[in-house]
C-alpha cells in the first residue's frame, strides 16, 4: 500500500493527509455543534439542520452582492460582516420555529423530526422560489482563496485554516456560554429536570427558545462558511444532513465533548480510508463502522450519567 | 383473560369497506391508468401497515424502512432482469445472456449470489426471508441493549445513507443510479400492458389483505397486547418478567416484510427497481404516510399512503412547482394538529354519531377518503 | 433570480419584449431556412394524426418532462426554459404543419419512478405527440419503457454514457465517444500531455466515460498512462484527500467528470489546495461543466480550465448570437446557456422538421422521416441526425475564463460521428 512512494513522500502523504483530516473535523464540527445544541440539550430533532445552514449560506451570498455594489473597497471584510448577519438570521427563524412550532412538541420528539422535515422541506421550496433553482455562486475575498506552500508537495489551504480558526473560536464560544454563563446552567439545570429546574424559578419557555435560536444560529454562521468549500443552492442543506446526525450520536447526544470527540474520530478515519481506498468504499466503510460501534456502545462515546 | 376475537364489529366493517374501495370502487371509477397509478400506492400502504405495528403499536420508529422497500424490491428485479436477460435479447453484448448493464461494467459471467435468483420459489423466500434476517440481526443489536426512540430513528436512517451509497456505488452488481430497468415478464408472462398492470393492481390488493389480517391477528393477539403495554410502560412489562426486546425485534422484522413485499409488488407494478426508493427521503415519506393515516389505526395506515400519494400527484400535476410546499405543510399539519391522522379524525368526530348504529357508519368513513376518488 | 416560471419574463415588460423575442426568432430561421408557411387546411386533421394523438385542427400538444424541484432541478432548469423558447419560436412562425404548439409541463421531482409515472400520463392520458425531457440517464432508462410501450417520442438532451439506441428516442446530445476522443487527442497533441487522472462522481455516465477515456488513453494514445481513478459518491463534499492523491501521483491532465454540487466543492477545494489551472500544472479537462455550473461554481475558481463539449454560448456564428439574444430577451439578461440547454433547445426543431418531413404528427412517420433531417438554423452551427438517432455534430474544447464563459481553443474539422457501441472500448 505504501511502495511506490518514497520517505519523503510518504512524509508529505501523512501531512497533508493529517490537514484535510483536521478541515473534514473542522466542517464536522461546524456543522454539529448547532444540532449537538439543539438535539443533546433539548431533546428535539431538527431535520431542518441543512435548511438552516443554507439560510446562512443564502445570507453570505447577499451581503457578498450588497458588498460588490456599494463597498467594494471593503468586499475583503465583508465575509466577517455575513457571518455575523448570518447567525442572526438563522437565530432568529430559530425562534420564531420554536415559538410557532417547537414548544408544542416537547413531549413527542419523534414527532419534531416529522415536523421539522416538513419544515426542510417548506424552506428549499422557498430558496427555490426567492433565488432560483440554479446554485448561486458566492465569491469569495481573494485572500482567503490562496495557499500557503510549505514545500514542495505540501500546500496549506488559507480557506482550510480560517474554517479551523473559526470552529476553534465557535467551540470555545459555546464552551463559555454552556458552562460559564448564566444561560449555559440554566440550559443544563432543564435538561437534567425540567420540572425542578421550573420550580426553582428559572423560565424555561424562554431558555428553550433562546438555546433553539442559539443552535440554529451557529448552523447559520456554519452555512455560512461552507460558501467557501461547498456549494449554495436549495437542496445543498440535504447534503449534510445524515453527516451531522452520526456526528452528534456517535458523541454521545448530551455531551458536547462528545460531539467534538467523534467529529475527530470520524472525520480522521474517513480521510486517511479515503486516501487508500476508492471515495465511495472508504465513506460506506465508515458509516458501517460508526453503526457498528453503535449498536455496541449505543450511548455513544461519552454519556453523561443522569438519571431519567 | 377472556381470549379476544380476531375482529370487532366495527372493526370488520371496515375491513369491509376498504375491501368495497380497492376491490370495487377504484377499479370502477379509474380508468386504467390512474388505477395502475393507485396499484404503485398500494405498494406503499404495506410498508405504512408494516410501521404501524412497529411504531404505533411497538413505540419503535424506524427511518429506515426504505431499505426493506428496496430488498424486496431489488430480490424481485434481480428475478426479473435475469429472465429479461435471455442470450437471444442481448445478443449485442459482449458477453450475451448477462443484464445488460453488468456488461456495461465489463463483468463477464453472473456473480455468485445473482446465480439463485433463476428461480421464482428462491426469489420469492428470499423476499420475504432477506429482509427479516436484516431486521433480526439489526433490532436484536439495538433492542438487546436498549437503544429505543430516537437513537433508534438515527441509526436506521444511517443504515438507508449506507445502503443507498452501496447500491449505487456497486454499480455492476446492482444497476448504480439507474436502478434495474427494463424488466419484461414473469415466467413468460408480460408485465408492460396495461391489462397486466390491472392483474397486479388487484394481486396487489389480496396480499395487502393477507398482511392486514396477519397484522391484526398480531394486535388482537398476546404479543400486541403486550407491545401496547410496552409502548406506555417498558419497564414495567420488563419487570414483570417479559422479554422485552424478543417482541420489539418480533414485531420489526414482521414490518421488514411486510416492506419487503410491497418492494417487490412495487417492482412488479412499476416495472423496474431505483435506488431512489432506498434512501432517507422515501423511508422518512413512508413514515409520513403512516402518520396521516393514524400511527395506531391498520386501516389508516392504507388511506394515508393512498391519500398522500394521490395529493402528491394530483398537486404536483396542477401546481409543480409548489407542491413542496403543500407536502411540507401537511407533515406539520398533521403532528401539530391532527397527531392521529385520519383515524383520530374518524375516532374524533365521526364515530360519536354512529356509535348507536352501526351499520350506518359503513358510508362514513368513505367522507375520509373521498379525495381518493 | 426565479427563473423556473411558467410564464416568460416579467408581466410588466412581457408586452414588447416578447413581440421582440418572437421577431427575432422568425428572423433567426428566416435568414437560414426558407420559412413555409404551412397552413392546417392544408393539412386535414384525419390525415396528419391516423393514431389519435392530441392534435386539433390548429393546436397539437407535447410534453415536457425535466425535475423542477429536487436536486436536478439546478440542472434542469435550462433546458425547460430552452424548449419553451423553441416553442414560442416556432409558434410564432406559425407553428407546425399550421397548427400552434401547447405544451403540458411536469415535474419529474428528480426521482425517476416519478419520471416513469409522468411519462405514462403524458403519453396514455394527455396522448402528447411528442416529449422533451429527461437528463439524467436514470430518469431516460425509467421512462424508456413506457416510451417503446407506449409508441412515444422522446426528445433527449443531455451528453450522456452511450449503450443506448431506441427508435423512440432521438439523442440531441452527445454520447460518449463524441465528446470524449476529440477532447484526449487534443489535449495530447497540442498540450503533450502523457498522464491522466480520472475523477469522477459515482454512477453510470462517469464511470462510463472514464471506461472510454482510458480505452482511448491506453490503447490508441502513445506513450499515454492512465496514473489513477477515483469515485465519490454524489452530493460528496469533501475532496482535499482525492487532491492530495492528484498532488503525489503529479499527472498531465486531472480529467474530471464530477456532476451536481460537488462540482461546487470539487473545483473551490482545488483552488484553495493552490492548484492554479490558469498555470496548467496539472491542466484540468472536464466534460461535466457547462456556462451553467460555473455559475454555482464561480468563474474566479475554475479560470483556466478546458471543457470538451458540443457548444459554449461564446460560440460565434450568426445563429448562436440570434438563440443567445432571444434566450436572454425571454428568460432575463443574468442567464447563461450550457450545452445542454442548447441540445434541449434543438429538440422542437427537430421533431418540427421531422413532422413537416414526414406530414404528419404519426410517431412512426414521424421516426422514419427523422435519420438524415438536417438543421442548419442549429446555434452550435448545424446538426444531422444519424440513422442510429444522435446527432452528427462537431466536438469543441474551450477554455474557462473568469466572466464564467468559455473561450472556444479548438473545433473538431468535421462533424463527429455518434456511435453508441463504440468498437473496442467496451
Amino acid at each position: 500500500m505504501f511502495s511506490g512512494y518514497s520517505m519523503s513522500e510518504l512524509g508529505a502523504i501523512f501531512a497533508m493527509q493529517g490537514f484535510a483530516g483536521l478541515i473534514l473535523f473542522s466542517v464536522f464540527v461546524l456543522m454539529a455543534l448547532g444540532l449537538a445544541i439543539i438535539f443533546g440539550q433539548m431533546g428535539v430533532i431538527n431535520m431542518a439542520h441543512g435548511e438552516f445552514m443554507i439560510l446562512g449560506a443564502y445570507v453570505t451570498y447577499m451581503v457578498s452582492h450588497v458588498f460588490q455594489t456599494w463597498l467594494p473597497g471593503l468586499f475583503g471584510l465583508y465575509f466577517f460582516v455575513a457571518m455575523i448577519l448570518a447567525f442572526i438570521a438563522a437565530g432568529l427563524l430559530g425562534m420564531a420555529v420554536e415559538w410557532a412550532m417547537i414548544r408544542h412538541l416537547y413531549k413527542r420528539p419523534l414527532d419534531t423530526l416529522l415536523a421539522t422535515w416538513g419544515l426542510s422541506l417548506i424552506l428549499q421550496q422557498i430558496y427555490r422560489s426567492v433565488f432560483g433553482a440554479r446554485e448561486v455562486g458566492v465569491t469569495i475575498p481573494d485572500w482567503m482563496m490562496g495557499s500557503l506552500p510549505l514545500t514542495d508537495l505540501i500546500e496549506i489551504p488559507i480557506n482550510g485554516i480560517f474554517v479551523m480558526v473559526l470552529t476553534v473560536a465557535i467551540s470555545a464560544a459555546v464552551y463559555v456560554m454552556m458552562f460559564r454563563s448564566r444561560w449555559g446552567q440554566q440550559v443544563r439545570a432543564i435538561n437534567q429536570n425540567r420540572v425542578m429546574a421550573g420550580a426553582v424559578g428559572i423560565d424555561t419557555e424562554r431558555t428553550d427558545r433562546l438555546t433553539f435560536g442559539i443552535g440554529c444560529g451557529v448552523a447559520g454562521v456554519a452555512g455560512a462558511a461552507f460558501t467557501m468549500i461547498g456549494s449554495t443552492g436549495p437542496t445543498s442543506g440535504q447534503l449534510y444532513i445524515v453527516d451531522t446526525f452520526l456526528v452528534v450520536v456517535f458523541g454521545g447526544a448530551a455531551s458536547l465533548l462528545g460531539t467534538i470527540a467523534s467529529a475527530f474520530t470520524i472525520s480522521q478515519a474517513q480521510s486517511i480510508m479515503e486516501f487508500f481506498l476508492s471515495g465511495s468504499m472508504a465513506k460506506v466503510l465508515t458509516l458501517l463502522a460508526v453503526v457498528g460501534i453503535l449498536m455496541l456502545r449505543p450511548q455513544g462515546l461519552f454519556a453523561l450519567k443522569l438519571r431519567k | 383473560m377472556k381470549k379476544q376475537r380476531l375482529f370487532e364489529l366495527d372493526e370488520a366493517l371496515g375491513f369491509a369497506l376498504l375491501a368495497a374501495v380497492i376491490f370495487v370502487l377504484f377499479p370502477a371509477i379509474l380508468d386504467d391508468f390512474r388505477l395502475n397509478l393507485f396499484g404503485k400506492y398500494l405498494t406503499y400502504a404495506f410498508v405504512a401497515v408494516g410501521l404501524v405495528l412497529c411504531w404505533g403499536a411497538g413505540g419503535i420508529l424506524s427511518l429506515g424502512q426504505g431499505v426493506f422497500f428496496g430488498l424486496g424490491g431489488y430480490c424481485m428485479a434481480m428475478f426479473l432482469k435475469l429472465e429479461a436477460s435471455t442470450p437471444e435479447n442481448t445478443a449485442i453484448q459482449s458477453t450475451p445472456g448477462i443484464p445488460d448493464f453488468m456488461d456495461w461494467n465489463q463483468i463477464t459471467a453472473l456473480p455468485i449470489w445473482w446465480q439463485p435468483f433463476h428461480s421464482l420459489g428462491f426469489t420469492i423466500l428470499a423476499i420475504l426471508a432477506v429482509p427479516a434476517i436484516f431486521a433480526f440481526i439489526l433490532g436484536t443489536a439495538m433492542f438487546r441493549r436498549r437503544v429505543g426512540g430516537v437513537y433508534f430513528a438515527i441509526i436506521t436512517q444511517a443504515v438507508a445513507a449506507i445502503m443507498t451509497i452501496l447500491v449505487i456505488g456497486q454499480q455492476g452488481y446492482t444497476g448504480g443510479v439507474n436502478g434495474i430497468t427494463d424488466l419484461r415478464t414473469l415466467l413468460g408472462w408480460d408485465i408492460r400492458p396495461d391489462s397486466a398492470k390491472v392483474t397486479l393492481y388487484f394481486v396487489n390488493g389480496i396480499l395487502l389483505f393477507a398482511c392486514l389480517f396477519v397484522a391484526q391477528a398480531v394486535r388482537k393477539s398476546k404479543a400486541g397486547r403486550i407491545l401496547i403495554a410496552m409502548r406506555t410502560a417498558e419497564d414495567r412489562v420488563r419487570f414483570s418478567g417479559y422479554d422485552v426486546a424478543s417482541f420489539k425485534v418480533f414485531v420489526f422484522c414482521l414490518g421488514a416484510a411486510f416492506a419487503s413485499i410491497g418492494g417487490a409488488m412495487f417492482t412488479l407494478q412499476v416495472g423496474f427497481m431505483s435506488p431512489t426508493l432506498v434512501g432517507i427521503v422515501p423511508s422518512i415519506e413512508m413514515v409520513i404516510f403512516c402518520a396521516v393515516g393514524g400511527r395506531m389505526s391498520l386501516l389508516g395506515a392504507v388511506y394515508g399512503a393512498l391519500l398522500v400519494n394521490w395529493a402528491k400527484t394530483t398537486f404536483s400535476e396542477s401546481f409543480p412547482e409548489l407542491w413542496l410546499l403543500g407536502l411540507g405543510g401537511l407533515f406539520i399539519a398533521v403532528v401539530m394538529a391532527f397527531p392521529n391522522g385520519l383515524a383520530g379524525l374518524y375516532q374524533d368526530f365521526v364515530r360519536p354519531h354512529l356509535g348507536f348504529l352501526h351499520r350506518e357508519r359503513a358510508r362514513a368513513p368513505a367522507a375520509d377518503q373521498s379525495p381518493a376518488e | 433570480m426565479s427563473d423556473n416560471k411558467k410564464t416568460p419574463a416579467n408581466p410588466l415588460k412581457s408586452g414588447p419584449n416578447r413581440r421582440a423575442v418572437l421577431a427575432g426568432g422568425a428572423a433567426l430561421t428566416a435568414s437560414l431556412f426558407t420559412p413555409k408557411f404551412l397552413r392546417a387546411q392544408d393539412f386535414p386533421t384525419a390525415a396528419v394524426n391516423t393514431t389519435g394523438l392530441a392534435v386539433t385542427d390548429d393546436t397539437v400538444t407535447i410534453g415536457i418532462l425535466h425535475s423542477i424541484t429536487g436536486t436536478m432541478a439546478i440542472s434542469e432548469t435550462g433546458s425547460v426554459q430552452a424548449e419553451k423558447l423553441a416553442i414560442e419560436q416556432i409558434n410564432a412562425q406559425g407553428g407546425i404543419l399550421g397548427r400552434k404548439i401547447e405544451f403540458i409541463q411536469e415535474d419529474g421531482a428528480s426521482d425517476w419512478p416519478t419520471f416513469a409515472e409522468k411519462a405514462r400520463k403524458l403519453l396514455v392520458n394527455d396522448k402528447v405527440a411528442s416529449v422533451m425531457g429527461c437528463w439524467t440517464s436514470a430518469s431516460r432508462k425509467a421512462v424508456l419503457p413506457v416510451f417503446e410501450q407506449n409508441n412515444g417520442m422522446l426528445y433527449y438532451p443531455t451528453f450522456y454514457e452511450g449503450l443506448e439506441q431506441s427508435p423512440n428516442v432521438i439523442y440531441t446530445g452527445q454520447e460518449a465517444t463524441q465528446q470524449i476522443i476529440a477532447g484526449l487527442d487534443w489535449v495530447n497533441r497540442t498540450k503533450g500531455a502523457k498522464s491522466f487522472y480520472l475523477l469522477g462522481s459515482d454512477y453510470i455516465w462517469p464511470r462510463t466515460s472514464n471506461k472510454i477515456a482510458r480505452k482511448h488513453i491506453e490503447n490508441f494514445m502513445e506513450g499515454c498512462e492512465v496514473v489513477g481513478e477515483e469515485y465519490y459518491p454524489l452530493g460528496h463534499t469533501q475532496f482535499n484527500s482525492v487532491i492530495n492523491k492528484i498532488r503525489l501521483k503529479k499527472p498531465d491532465v486531472i480529467y474530471a467528470i464530477v456532476v451536481g454540487g460537488s462540482n461546487v466543492a470539487f473545483y473551490k477545494q482545488l483552488k484553495a489546495a493552490g492548484i492554479d489551472m490558469t498555470k496548467e500544472a496539472p491542466l484540468l479537462l472536464t466534460i461535466s461543466v457547462t456556462e451553467d455550473e460555473i455559475r454555482g461554481i464561480g468563474g474566479e475558481n475554475i479560470e483556466g480550465a478546458y471543457a470538451c463539449m458540443k457548444y459554449f454560448q461564446s460560440l460565434k456564428n450568426e445563429n448562436n448570437r440570434a438563440f443567445v439574444a432571444a434566450f436572454k430577451e425571454m428568460w432575463g439578461d443574468d442567464m447563461v446557456i450550457g450545452d445542454v440547454t442548447q441540445a434541449a433547445y434543438l429538440g422542437p426543431w427537430l421533431w418540427k422538421a421531422a413532422v413537416e418531413k414526414a406530414g404528419s404528427f404519426d410517431v412512426d412517420k414521424v421516426r422514419e422521416a427523422s435519420p438524415g433531417i438536417e438543421l442548419p438554423t442549429a446555434p452550435e452551427g448545424y446538426v444531422k441526425i444519424h440513422e442510429n438517432h444522435h446527432l452528427w455534430s462537431k466536438t469543441r474544447v474551450g477554455r474557462a475564463q473568469a466572466d464564467g464563459q468559455y473561450e472556444v481553443v479548438y473545433e473538431t474539422e468535421d462533424l463527429v460521428e455518434p456511435n453508441p457501441f463504440p468498437e473496442g472500448y467496451q
